[in-house]
C-alpha cells in the first residue's frame, strides 16, 4: 500500500495544477520539470504551505488535506536549506523534536545521534554559516528526519551546491534517502538528479504530469519534446504501420520493431551519420537536411539540422573539419533502423 | 570576494574624481550646524567647579529619574510595540492601514498636544481617568508614572516602525521551515522570527530610548515639573536656564555625555553585529 496518495488541484489565475501522486514506502519519487511547471507548488501543497482548491492528501491512509502544516507527518528540506542562523547545527536538528514536546535532553540526544550518523558529529556546535554546502544539506536532512516524518519532501536539494561538489553530495544523498522508510518526494529541474536520486520520475509540465516511470524508462522513451531534450534524444511523433512510421510532418522513419497506430520515435544524436553527398549502401533512413547551427557538446560537436524534420547529430570535431559544415549547408543525414526506438504514442 | 586587488593596485584604479562642490558645501554647512552648538556647550561649560555641580543632589535626582523613566518606557514600548508591529506586518485585518497611519500620529503632532490629549483621557476628570480614580483610587497625572506614559506616547512609533520594517524584510521561508518542523505560530514567533529581527528591535529600542530621554513637551503638560518625581533632565535644563545658565550648561553636558555613552555601548552591541 502506498504511504502517500495525493490528488493536488490548484487554481491561481492563469496557472492551474492538476497532479495525482502515489508513493510507496521506501520509494523516492522525483517531480522533474521546467521552471514554472508547478512542481514546487505541488510540493508546497503536500506540505500544507499552499492551500489546495481541490483534491486530497493522504498519508498512511489518513486524510491530511486540512491538517495545518505543523501537525502534518512531514519533513521538508528546502532549496537553500533554510537552517536557522542563530542556532547551532545541533539545535537546528533538535528544533523539531522540541516542538513535538520532547524534553531538551531527549531532543538533543536524538539530534546528536542523527548528526553522528551523517558524519557531522564534529560540526554539531557549528553555526550554519560555517558549514559547507554538502554539510548544510545533511544538517537540513537530519533536521527534517528528526521529526520522524512519514513523508519527506525535498525542494531542489542540489540547487544550492556548486558543480564541483555535486557528484559526491548527490551520491551521498542517494545513500541517505535509501535508508528512509517512508515516502519521499523530490523536486528538481535537473534530469541527472532525478535519475540518480529517484526510484520513479514524474515529469511535470504546465501543471500536469506528462510522463511517469522508472528513470531508465523515461530516459529511453521520452514522451514530450521537453523530456527528449532533457535526456538528449531526438523525438518524433507519428503513426506507425509495421516498421514504417509516418511522421506528422509527412516524412517517413523506418524502425526495427513493428507497431500500429500513434507512435513515438526516439534516437540519440550520436546515432546520426552525416554525409556531404548521397552515400551508397545507404542506411534505412536518409534525409537531405540543412545545417541550422553547430555547437560544442562535451568532446563531440552537436550539429543542429532543419528541413523536413528537425534533429540533432553528434559528430567528432575531426569529422566536422572533414565535412566543413557551416550554417546553411545542405547535408545528408542517415540513421539505422536498429537505432530508432519506436513505442506507442 | 578578495581585497587584494584593491590593496595591490590603488594606482590602477580609475579615478572617481573629487566630489562636486554643490554637494560638498551644503554637507559641510550641515555638519557645522549640528556640531557647533555642541561645541558651544563644551566651550562655555564652567569646568572649574564641574565636579561639585555634577554631584549636586538635584542633578543626580533628575538624571536618575530621566534614565529610569526612559528605560521603563522603552520596556513598555517593547512589550506593546513588538506585537503591534507583528500584527501590522504579518496579518490582514480590516482597517490595518488606518491603524498603521494612527500609530505614526505621535510622530507628527507637537508633544505638547500629546500631553494635553493624555490629560484629557487619563486626567482626573478624563475619559478613563475618572474611572481609574473612582474605582481604584489611581491618579496618574503629575506622577512618575505620567512621565513614563508621556514618553511611551511619543516614543513608541519609532519602535513600531523600526520593528515592522525588520519584520517585512525578514525571509518568511524560515518561518515556513519552522512550521514544517511542528512549530505553532507562537513558537515560530519566539524561536525563529524574534531572533531574526533582533537587530531591528535593538535599533528601534535605541531610537525609542533616545526619544524618551529627550521628551519635554508631553511630560511637562501631563506630568508637571516636580523635582524628584517628574522633573526629568530636559525639564531641569529648561528651569535652570531661567535662573542660572551655567547650571543649564552643566545639566545639558551631563545629559549629552550619558546618552552618548549609552548609545555608543548599545550600538556596539546591537547594530554593528547585525
Amino acid at each position: 500500500m502506498s504511504v502517500l496518495s495525493a490528488d493536488l488541484r490548484l487554481n491561481r489565475g492563469d496557472f492551474a495544477l492538476d497532479v495525482s501522486l502515489s508513493v510507496a514506502a521506501g520509494e523516492v519519487l522525483a517531480l522533474l520539470g521546467p521552471n514554472g511547471a508547478g512542481k514546487s507548488s505541488a510540493l508546497r501543497a503536500l506540505a500544507g504551505l499552499l492551500p489546495l482548491t481541490g483534491g486530497h492528501v493522504r498519508v498512511d491512509g489518513r486524510d491530511h488535506t486540512r491538517t495545518p502544516v505543523e501537525r502534518r507527518p512531514i519533513g521538508m528540506v528546502f532549496q537553500d536549506y533554510l537552517l536557522f542562523q542563530h542556532m547551532s547545527a545541533l539545535d537546528n536538528v533538535a528544533f523539531g523534536p522540541r516542538c513535538q514536546g520532547e524534553s531538551k535532553a531527549d531532543a538533543r540526544a536524538r539530534a546528536a545521534e542523527l548528526l553522528d550518523h551523517m558524519d557531522l558529529a564534529d560540526h554539531a556546535r557549528s553555526r550554519p554559516r560555517g558549514l559547507s554546502g554538502g554539510q548544510a544539506q545533511r544538517v537540513a536532512l537530519a533536521r527534517a528526519l528528526a521529526v520522524r516524518p512519514r513523508l519527506l519532501l525535498l525542494d531542489e536539494p542540489m540547487a544550492a551546491l556548486d558543480v564541483s561538489t555535486r557528484l559526491h553530495v548527490r551520491g551521498r544523498l542517494r545513500h541517505l534517502l535509501e535508508e528512509f522508510d517512508g515516502a519521499a518526494v523530490l523536486v528538481t529541474h535537473d534530469p541527472l538528479d532525478a535519475m540518480v536520486l529517484a526510484d520513479r520520475i514524474a515529469v511535470v509540465e504546465g501543471g500536469r504530469v506528462v510522463q511517469e516511470g522508472a528513470p531508465a524508462e523515461v530516459a529511453r522513451r521520452p514522451r514530450t519534446p521537453y523530456v527528449a531534450r532533457l535526456v538528449g534524444l531526438n523525438l518524433f511523433r507519428g503513426t506507425a504501420d509495421g516498421t514504417v512510421v509516418a511522421l506528422d510532418g509527412g516524412t517517413v522513419v523506418r524502425v526495427h520493431r513493428a507497431h500500429r497506430g500513434p507512435a513515438l520515435v526516439a534516437f540519440p544524436p550520436r546515432a546520426v551519420a552525416l554525409y556531404r553527398s548521397r552515400p551508397d549502401g545507404s542506411p534505412r533512413n536518409l534525409w537531405e537536411l540543412e545545417v541550422d547551427g553547430v555547437e560544442r557538446f562535451g568532446d563531440q560537436v552537436r550539429v543542429h539540422l532543419t528541413g523536413p524534420l528537425d534533429l540533432a547529430a553528434d559528430i567528432s570535431p575531426a569529422a566536422l573539419a572533414e565535412l566543413g559544415l557551416v550554417r546553411g549547408d545542405s547535408v545528408w543525414a542517415g540513421v539505422k533502423a536498429a537505432e530508432a526506438e519506436c513505442y506507442p504514442g | 570576494m578578495t581585497r587584494s586587488p584593491r590593496r595591490s593596485g590603488p594606482a590602477l584604479r580609475a579615478r572617481s574624481g573629487r566630489p562636486p562642490w554643490p554637494l560638498v558645501l551644503p554637507a559641510l554647512a550641515g555638519v557645522a550646524f549640528l556640531v557647533l552648538p555642541l561645541l558651544g556647550l563644551v566651550v562655555r561649560a564652567p569646568w572649574a567647579d564641574m565636579g561639585g555641580r555634577v554631584t549636586e543632589p538635584e542633578v543626580l535626582a533628575a538624571l536618575w529619574l530621566s534614565l529610569s523613566t526612559a528605560t521603563v518606557a522603552t520596556a513598555l514600548c517593547l512589550v506593546l510595540g513588538v506585537p503591534l508591529a507583528w500584527l501590522l506586518a504579518r496579518t490582514e485585518f480590516p482597517g490595518r492601514r488606518l491603524v498603521r497611519a494612527l500609530v505614526t500620529v505621535p510622530l507628527v503632532i507637537p508633544p505638547v498636544v500629546g500631553g494635553v490629549a493624555l490629560l484629557l483621557v487619563l486626567g482626573r476628570n478624563g475619559l478613563l481617568g475618572r474611572y481609574l480614580d473612582a474605582w481604584f483610587g489611581i491618579t496618574i497625572p503629575f506622577t512618575s508614572a505620567a512621565v513614563v506614559l508621556a514618553q511611551v506616547f511619543v516614543a513608541m512609533p519609532f519602535l513600531v516602525i523600526s520593528v515592522e520594517g525588520a519584520l517585512r524584510g525578514a525571509d518568511r521561508r524560515y518561518e515556513e521551515a519552522a512550521a514544517t518542523l511542528g512549530a505553532g505560530r507562537v513558537t515560530v514567533f519566539t524561536r525563529v522570527t524574534l531572533p531574526m529581527v533582533l537587530p531591528g528591535i535593538g535599533a528601534g529600542a535605541i531610537l525609542c530610548w533616545a526619544r524618551a530621554l529627550g521628551e519635554f513637551g508631553a511630560t511637562i503638560t501631563f506630568a508637571g515639573n516636580f523635582p524628584g518625581t517628574t522633573q526629568t533632565m530636559p525639564l531641569a535644563v529648561y528651569m535652570a536656564m531661567q535662573r542660572d545658565p551655567e547650571a543649564a550648561i552643566v545639566l545639558s553636558l551631563v545629559l549629552l555625555l550619558v546618552s552618548l555613552a549609552v548609545l555608543a555601548t548599545l550600538r556596539e552591541r546591537w547594530v554593528n553585529t547585525a
